[in-house]
């Protein structure tokens, strides 16, 4: 049986088998003893010139992705701007053009348009790895939940994740149920129903209207995070109104199992979708996230930048 | 002077007068002087032969957008005219969504000019409802129709204003014109770029839900009744806005209704893949809403087929989903798809596709043509039904590409168009 | 039709390896800072046998690491799909030590250089030594081995296969002629 590979570009999980999501996760084990080592820094990606091209402000997902692509040696430049193409004055379509002018091997992107990581890969030969594109996937996200879950509980099959929040405006959201279906987990969804999107059931979700009742039935919570532009835009008539029914409390989480987990993807509402008391408790497992986080990335850029399939079982040493 | 024309030997569909057989057609001094069999023309007639075509009225397409003034690098009025007579249309109407907007007689007489010099379809320009398109202020209907509009309309924009819809519709009594409205509730809406439904979630793209057009419809109707007035809603795509439809017509209201050729040909899941050529609005709908919209061609809730020709530059569609306008081409790919989608699928018969394309187009608008009774204006189309063809975007007559149809088998097309008695499109050699 | 010799049966093995252990302790005048590294795969199960054979010899627990070195490979680019990364854990702080990497065969040399390049990003030991069961030459690069089990000369076309029990289910040595 040929081993799984990636292919050019990690655009979303949807795309991606199972074998191939757990080749990436089987992956990102040794880095993790990397990033433990005093010299945390290996020659994998030597020489390789990676762009960060982020159209959104996002600290800790770029700073997570300069780690990963710094200790693998690779050169690494970050371009920030805030906005769509259509408001910078050049498109996208040029932007991806010139990084190909500039021989660029890997372009790591973030942009508020869902799609935009499936242009760009259309339209240069470089790798491209989505850093999330609109509500669309944040894959590097949902592989790290994933490797978190499977660190913590040993497998990601059976397991029982409810995922709390704004849902319909969650790319984190979206990967999560993707990767968790195609391993096997059985998936629910928590919120207020104007943030729940039409038809989640038919991608095999079922749903909660009652935050106790995720909380009662899951192995594992993934809160999302809750955007103050979600009241603004009426979905929600408060923020304080939304952490009275739906917010994980410490209060809500008196009764449960004690293995219950509670992840986000950060930055965390502390008050909001989450109390500090709870991020901060025994039941989380936010940290390990961002500790996994890095591993991920380096085991996604490593497995992309490996060329042409061209397989050869390694035999003995040389 | 020109030269008249004999078309021998056809089948002459002509449903203005339930006509259906093979006959000739003589054009003389642009007008239809007779059909009937073995007529003798004119020594210097020209002879076409129409052995195994169809001969009938010219089609009609109530709803282009031929982009000048304004945005000329898309299309032109004599791009525009030239696509529509290599689409078998004799006459279009034109939206006034250009730049600046035809609200007022000096750009509708510029649109008719433009029209008359490149002598090719017949362009109807359609006015503005309110100044500017802006939904503020009613637009100077008796002038704009003295100048030449056949019908107003904000489209591109609903009229979100009910009031304004009303009195809209109140004042083209006085000028016996339609009310042409984009059925679009913006607040519902939302700036959405697709349908509302799962593949939208899949694709994480905003959606307009099926409601925003349908209550839109709604209102339109509720108006229609209470102001006596013609309402046309453009581009349904939905299976409540058809049901909605036929229950004003059983009323007997004065509501008439269009639909595009996308609209029942593609759905929503056209967009996979983020496919620009499958952006437009109202967006692609299910697949019930696509089946209801094809049933409502055939019991004639939808009154006419039409295509919202909507020309974009190729750059402007290269970009990411949510950036990318609206809209595709469509006068050339009409008849094809209609022939192959409705009457080859066995829904309709080409004489009631013929109805639905010419001659009622031309009575609900109350345009000359759609029939070719004596004295009616020559113009006629001469189509293939069983030409089997491939769409070749490189090959269109107009200035752009935008369509989603590329390489995709179609049956039927024209193969000659004349207008005012001369051949404006011969597909045997210009 | 491949044709393939046995260079060592498992009684073979054995010998060598228990003479391979006394060299060892010679070499580096008892085992007071040894430390033993073995290369992924099976320089890792060799190493862990040697350590047990000193252990019997001097009386004293040996520390034993694993190292892989797909990470620090100069062909990386080269190889198309990535190969599975083993594991690499280092069970005492290297510096001053004495380190001797333990491999199955010794072929081109790359291996062990970037068994090298890898070893100092970790620290910086006082001696690192060489041990290897099979020197088949062929050497790409300046490279020798402290410590041999069997030296063949080999051919390019030639392959040397090498089984252990602990993930083979036996222990042999063969040469394959394609």
């Amino acid at each position: 049986m040929t081993a799984p590979t990636l292919g050019k570009d990690l655009l979303g999980l949807e795309y991606l088998s199972a074998d191939q999501i757990r080749l990436i996760l089987d992956t990102a084990e040794p880095f993790k003893e990397v990033s433990e080592r005093p010299i945390k820094k290996t020659p994998a990606l030597r020489g390789k010139t990676i762009v960060n091209l982020f159209f959104e402000a996002s600290t800790r997902t770029r700073i997570s992705f300069e780690f990963a692509e710094k200790r693998l040696s690779a050169d690494t430049v970050n371009v920030a701007s805030v906005g769509s193409s259509v408001s910078k004055g050049e498109t996208l379509v040029d932007t991806a053009r010139n990084l190909e002018a500039m021989r660029i091997d890997m372009v790591v992107i973030r942009h508020p348009s869902s799609g935009s990581a499936d242009f760009l890969a259309q339209r240069i030969r470089s790798n491209v790895v989505n850093a999330g594109d609109g509500t669309h996937e944040h894959p590097t996200q949902g592989l790290l939940d994933l490797l978190t879950l499977r660190d913590r509980f040993g497998r990601i099959e059976g397991l029982k994740v409810a995922i709390c929040g704004d849902v319909l405006h969650s790319r984190v959201a979206r990967s999560n149920i993707w990767g968790l279906r195609k391993l096997g987990a059985e998936v629910a969804v928590c919120g207020p129903s104007s943030l729940v999107p039409r038809d989640i059931e038919t991608l095999g979700v079922t749903m909660f209207t009652r935050i106790e009742d995720a909380i009662a039935w899951a192995d594992a919570l993934n809160v999302l995070r809750l955007q103050l532009e979600r009241m603004t835009a009426g979905f929600i008539p408060s923020l304080r109104e939304y952490n009275r029914v739906f917010g994980i409390t410490r209060d809500r989480l008196a009764h449960c199992r004690k293995e219950l987990v509670v992840m986000h993807p950060g930055p965390i509402n502390r008050g909001v979708e989450i109390d500090s008391d709870v991020a901060d408790g025994p039941h989380s497992i936010i940290l390990p996230q961002v500790t996994n986080g890095v591993a991920v990335r380096m085991a996604v850029l490593y497995l992309l930048a490996g060329g042409v399939p061209d397989w050869q079982q390694q035999g003995g040493s040389e | 002077m020109t030269r008249p024309i004999l078309i021998r030997g056809g089948r002459v569909i002509d449903p203005s007068r339930n006509g259906d057989g093979i006959a000739d057609v003589y054009l003389q001094e642009g007008r239809v002087a007779a059909v009937g069999t073995n007529i003798t023309g004119e020594d210097g007639a020209r002879v076409i032969d129409a052995t195994g075509k169809v001969v009938a009225p010219g089609l009609i397409d109530l709803h282009v957008h031929l982009r000048e003034p304004g945005q000329e690098d898309l299309e032109t009025v004599a791009t525009g005219a030239m696509a529509a007579a290599a689409g078998g249309f004799t006459a279009v109407c034109a939206m006034p969504n250009t730049d600046p907007v035809l609200d007022n007689q000096g750009a509708i007489g510029f649109v008719i000019s433009q029209a008359q010099k490149a002598a090719k379809a017949r362009v109807y320009p359609i006015g503005t409802i309110s100044l500017g398109q802006k939904g503020e202020q009613l637009a100077e209907m008796g002038e704009l129709v003295g100048a030449g509009a056949v019908a107003v309309s904000d489209d591109g924009k609903p009229v979100m204003s009910s009031h304004m819809m009303r009195t809209a519709l109140e004042y083209s009594k006085t000028f016996g014109i339609p009310v042409a409205d984009h059925c679009e509730d913006m607040s519902l809406a939302r700036g959405g770029a697709m349908h509302e439904g799962i593949v939208s979630t899949r694709l994480g793209l905003k959606g307009i839900p099926a409601a925003a057009e349908e209550i839109m419809v709604a209102r339109d109707i509720i108006l229609a009744e209470l102001t006596g007035g013609h309402v046309h809603l453009c581009h349904m795509s939905t299976r409540g806005s058809v049901s909605l439809i036929r229950r004003a017509k059983d009323m007997g209201l004065r509501v008439t209704a269009e639909a595009t050729p996308h609209h029942f040909t593609l759905t929503h899941e056209a967009c996979e893949g983020y496919n620009t050529n499958a952006k437009m609005n109202p967006p692609l709908r299910e697949n019930p809403d696509r089946e209801a919209i094809r049933q409502g061609i055939k019991d004639g809730t939808i009154d006419v087929i039409a295509t919202d020709h909507a020309p974009h530059h190729y750059d402007a569609k290269e970009r990411e989903f949510d950036d990318a306008p609206n809209g595709i081409l469509g006068l050339e790919t009409a008849f094809g798809l209609a022939m192959t989608e409705l009457v080859e699928a066995g829904l309709i018969s080409l004489p009631e596709l013929i109805f639905r394309m010419s001659t009622h187009p031309a009575r609900i608008f109350n345009l000359p043509g759609g029939t070719l009774m004596v004295n009616a204006p020559a113009d006629v189309v001469i189509l293939d039904p069983a030409a089997r063809w491939t769409v070749d975007p490189a090959t269109f007559y107009s200035k752009s590409r935008n369509t989603p149809f590329t390489g995709r088998a179609l049956t039927g097309r024209a193969d000659l168009t004349i207008v005012r008695g001369r051949v404006v499109y011969d597909r045997a050699g210009g | 039709m491949p044709s393939r010799s046995t260079l060592l049966d498992d009684r073979a093995i054995a010998r060598a390896l228990t003479r391979m252990a006394s060299e060892l302790v010679e070499r580096c005048h008892g085992t007071s800072d040894l430390v033993l590294v073995g290369i992924q795969r099976r320089g890792v199960e060799l190493a862990q046998r040697l350590a047990r054979m000193i252990e019997g010899l001097e009386g004293r627990a040996i520390p034993t690491g694993k190292l892989d070195i797909t990470l620090y490979r100069d062909d990386l680019q080269a190889i198309g799909p990535r190969p599975v990364i083993g594991e690499t854990h280092l069970p005492v702080d290297l510096d001053g030590r004495t380190v001797v990497i333990v491999d199955d065969v010794l072929y081109t040399g790359r291996t062990i250089r970037a068994a090298l390049d890898e070893l100092a990003d970790f620290g910086r030991p006082r001696l690192i030594l060489l041990c290897v069961l099979i020197d088949r030459g062929g050497r790409e690069l300046p490279i020798q081995p402290d410590i041999v089990g069997l030296r063949q000369a080999t051919r390019p076309d030639e392959r040397i296969d090498v089984q252990v029990k602990e993930l083979d289910g036996k222990d042999h040595v063969e040469l394959v002629r394609a």
